[in-house]
């Protein structure tokens, strides 16, 4: 099966360790995975600011990049969701509908698609894992808090795998961190306000590095981290994965 | 300008200790919710139920409504229409003046809220007092309520003890609830012996047999209607239920959702006026037809006023209700003010991260959240957004098409914060306020890739 | 045109294609082993007390006794005492200094402790409201296990008025913190017959 990586606009440019860590967790996975060349961006943060009807040339070149693999996946939930959810284009339906379908996160296709029931890493270190909302609720990558449903999560799975990681959760579980797209400088009062309070409960619980599926939030974090000289580290649940001895 | 959602939540923030301490206030709430809802196996079929039934309501809203009418006539309760916030004040005021009504009291309306009808009766010389605790402490204070179930959850006990030093004479500095509740006890209880007219709110009205449904932990809103010689309901139509077997399922929906208990103390339900009283209903529109026929948000009707999607809300938690500027706030808010006025509310729909926590503890299964990001997509469009936004939303746009553009424009970003990091790190830049800007790598992703995988 | 045809034109032209009803499957609904103790556990948890007893004996005499005392109470139940059918006459004012009201009430719920109370069985709307104490009486093969169950048991609609009363009045409007005896009663004490 062929799969086309999908780079979020802001890994590829500020992030690349965790496009790089995703490319070699899914060759070593046996995967044959391409990246297209002229990718861009999905187009969020034009359409959760109201301006989803900018789009259509973002949408376009989208269409164009990765149709014709039998998979799309990428290391952000929150990106995967938008392109599930609002990926259209009035000049090519079928292929819109053929990516919305077979676009996948990360941890979703590992667990999902590639059934993996072990991973040859090791991260001797004590994390927080932080639920990132639109990977969570969005695509249901782990229950919820506030639903009476039964308890799982995809990406807790993976970890689990890890030699020598020590899970920690944070005591609201499943809290937005306040990233929000442009929320973070729109609302930059209540967005870092956010951030802080979450910081605070992993670092209530001594983590070495805070995870999760979305650089997004990570870099939202760790912005704070990084201004109140923490020693916790922010890292992406790829690299991770992706870690050997 | 009116001052927005961001500037009022900014304000509430600087003060962090009071912030913790609303935030961590409200998700005890939330955490009591959990708690009740763990309790009930079925409790994700009840929403379920409780969506269907607000779903079939809304679809044969115009029939039940008439069917209530009919029934509630019949039943001797005068029904009365208004199509906004001015008729239904007028009404209530008409009513006030045939009677030569000087003593009112008023149990928790939200809609009350939503029509200003307190200051309206206000203008004309009336007073009205309000007779929920927490309503009754913002009311002495002159503020509005923050919260649609708990008005008063953003003060303090110390807050509320001068509040009822100032007007009711307890002792200074005595902060106990029970000593302060017991005032309010014996002030209150004497309004209710003399009321002339009692409002209260409907929380639902059954088409089915044309009575409504009123629900309190403190029996305020009873100990005036079945006092007062004149008894006004008001409600918004969408609190209509098709029939009395359909409150088993709100009831059992609604304190959990709200306050994490089973039901509330009291839960009245009127049929007719005792002889000798005067009962009306005020059915109220108010921009809720309109909301009706806007596909996208007409499910933001189902609404029972729960507020749980309030206490759920990580924004709400710490920027606290006055920051929405409206009488309804939180999420549920926020899809329902621009309704009634785009233009004012347009901030509201921004004021969220869209993590859709509140869609999840919804009891009737409305997609906030969603709807959120509707909002959005009709404000820009109407023009209700910052043209400096617009036009680096324009840029995006070609950034993002273009990707050779998108590639320079990073490379070239990448480059300055590298080598000029002044020119991003200072006062100008929002983000740069309170975090660190990520670092600046050399090489995008792409180039790597180039670098290393492509022959 | 009037408000209300305005109003209804704009509602009939607006409203989705109709939309089912759900089938609410009461057997789905929670069900107790021992709806008794369900029953009581909840509502000692939101501030009542709950009292078994075999036959009304200590209730009657509770009743004579307060009225020997001199204390201002409403009785309504018939199997009782006297009925104080005065009640239904008495102003607000004179209701307000009621002590205690004794109350037969229909059914009650165990996942809530609520108890239906029709109109005609308080004399007075205000009775089970205005009293500094409620006491109310119940049978306890009328216990049903949720609201599902009581509502098909009751009409809610045969009479001008009618109540479920769980507990004691209450408010948090305070910080938060519970206070028993708001506006409504101060206690709330049922009585159930085996």
């Amino acid at each position: 099966m062929k799969i086309a990586l999908f780079i979020p606009c802001y890994i590829d440019q500020f992030y690349p360790n965790v496009g790089i860590a995703t490319l070699q967790l899914l060759e070593k996975l046996g995967c044959d995975v391409s990246f297209p060349l002229q990718q861009t961006c999905c187009g969020q943060p034009m359409a959760n600011s109201g301006f989803a009807s900018l789009s259509k040339g973002c949408d376009l070149n989208f269409i164009k990049n990765f149709s014709g693999f039998n998979y799309i996946v990428a290391p952000s939930g929150s990106c995967v969701l938008h392109v599930k959810e609002h990926l259209h284009s009035d000049k090519h339906p079928v292929e819109a509908f053929l990516l919305r379908n077979t676009i996948y996160e990360l941890t979703e296709f590992l667990t999902d698609i590639l059934k993996v029931e072990n991973i040859n890493a090791s991260f001797p270190y004590k994390v927080g894992w932080h639920n990132s909302c639109h990977g969570q609720r969005g695509l249901n990558l782990s229950s919820m808090t506030e639903r009476m449903l039964p308890e799982f999560s995809k990406p807790e799975q993976l970890l689990k795998m890890v030699k020598g990681i020590e899970l920690r959760k944070p005591k609201r579980n499943d809290e937005c961190c306040g990233f929000g797209g442009t929320f973070c400088v729109s609302e930059e009062a209540v967005s870092v306000k956010m951030g802080k309070d979450r910081i605070k409960e992993h670092e209530d619980n001594d983590v070495d590095y805070i995870t999760g599926g979305d650089t997004s939030c990570l870099m939202h974090l760790e912005g704070i981290l990084r201004r109140k000289g923490s020693k916790v580290k922010t890292i992406h649940i790829a690299e991770i994965l992706n870690s050997v001895l | 300008m009116a001052v927005k959602h961001a500037e009022l939540a900014e304000k509430f923030i600087a003060d962090e200790p009071r912030t913790n301490w609303h935030d961590e206030t409200l998700w005890f709430v939330r955490e009591k919710r959990d708690k009740a809802a763990h309790g009930l196996p079925e409790w994700e079929q009840l929403r379920e139920w409780g969506s269907q039934i607000k779903n079939n309501t809304l679809s044969n809203l115009s029939n039940y409504l008439k069917e209530f009418e009919e029934k509630a006539t019949a039943n001797g309760i005068k029904v009365h229409w208004a199509s906004d916030a001015q008729e239904h004040n007028e009404i209530i005021h008409k009513i006030i003046q045939k009677h030569g009504i000087q003593k009112i009291v008023k149990s928790k309306s939200m809609l009350t809220e939503e029509c200003h009808l307190n200051e309206f009766l206000q203008h004309k010389g009336i007073e009205v007092v309000d007779t929920d605790l927490g309503e009754r402490i913002v009311q002495f204070r002159k503020e509005p309520p923050s919260h649609i179930v708990l008005p008063a959850i953003h003060l303090k006990k110390e807050d509320v003890s001068a509040t009822f030093h100032e007007h009711l004479q307890t002792e200074k500095g005595n902060n106990d609830p029970q000593y302060l509740t017991e005032a309010a006890r014996q002030h209150l209880r004497n309004k209710f012996v003399e009321s002339q007219l009692a409002i209260t709110g409907v929380n639902f009205a059954i088409a089915e047999t044309g009575g409504f449904v009123v629900c309190t932990n403190e029996g305020n809103a009873d100990m005036g209607a079945h006092t007062a010689p004149v008894h006004i309901a008001c409600m918004g139509f969408e609190k209509l239920i098709p029939k009395a077997a359909h409150l088993s399922v709100f009831l059992r929906l609604l304190a959990r959702s709200a306050t994490g208990q089973p039901i509330t103390t009291y839960s009245s339900h009127f049929n007719k006026p005792r002889s000798n009283q005067e009962m009306h209903l005020v059915i109220v529109d108010n921009g809720r037809s309109k909301q009706l026929g806007r596909e996208d948000f007409r499910n933001s009707l189902k609404c029972i006023r729960c507020a749980a999607c309030f206490n759920t809300c990580p924004v709400y938690r710490r920027s606290g209700g006055h920051s929405y500027h409206t009488a309804v706030a939180g999420p549920i808010g926020s899809i329902l003010n621009p309704n009634l006025d785009m233009k004012a509310n347009a901030d509201l729909p921004f004021a969220s991260t869209l993590c859709g926590s509140c869609t999840n503890v919804c009891p009737v299964k409305i997609n906030i959240h969603e709807q959120l990001w509707k909002w959005r997509q009709v404000i820009v469009a109407e023009g209700y957004v910052a043209t400096s936004k617009k036009i680096s939303m324009l840029g995006m746009r070609f950034v993002f098409s273009n990707p050779k553009i998108y590639r320079l424009i990073g490379k070239t970003g990448r480059g300055i914060m590298h080598l000029f990091p002044f020119m991003i790190n200072n006062k100008l830049n929002v983000w740069f306020k309170q975090r660190e800007m990520p670092e600046a790598p050399k090489d995008s992703f792409r180039d790597w890739y180039l670098k290393n995988r492509k022959n | 045109m009037s408000a209300r045809e305005n109003i209804l034109k704009a509602i009939a032209m607006n409203q989705p294609k109709l939309a089912e009803l759900p089938v609410i499957d009461i057997g789905s609904t929670i069900h107790y082993e021992d709806s008794y103790a369900q029953f009581r556990t909840v509502l000692e948890s939101i501030g009542g007390k709950v009292e078994l007893i075999s036959d009304l004996t200590v209730l009657k005499d509770q009743l004579i006794s307060d009225r020997l005392n001199g204390k201002f109470v409403v009785n309504t139940i018939e199997t009782l005492g006297e009925v104080d059918q005065k009640a239904a006459f008495l102003s607000a004012f004179e209701l307000e200094k009621v002590e205690k009201g004794y109350v037969q009430g229909t059914v009650g719920v165990a996942e809530n402790g609520a108890v239906w109370i029709y109109e005609s069985q308080m004399i007075n709307r205000l009775v089970p409201f205005i009293c500094q104490h409620l006491i109310l009486v119940i049978e306890k093969k009328n216990i049903v296990d949720n609201l599902h169950q009581a509502y098909e048991k009751i009409d809610v609609s045969k009479e001008g008025f009618g109540v479920f009363i769980a507990g004691p009045s209450k408010t948090a409007d305070i910080e938060q913190s519970l206070v028993i005896g708001a506006h409504g009663a101060r206690s709330a004490t049922i009585y159930v017959i085996e």
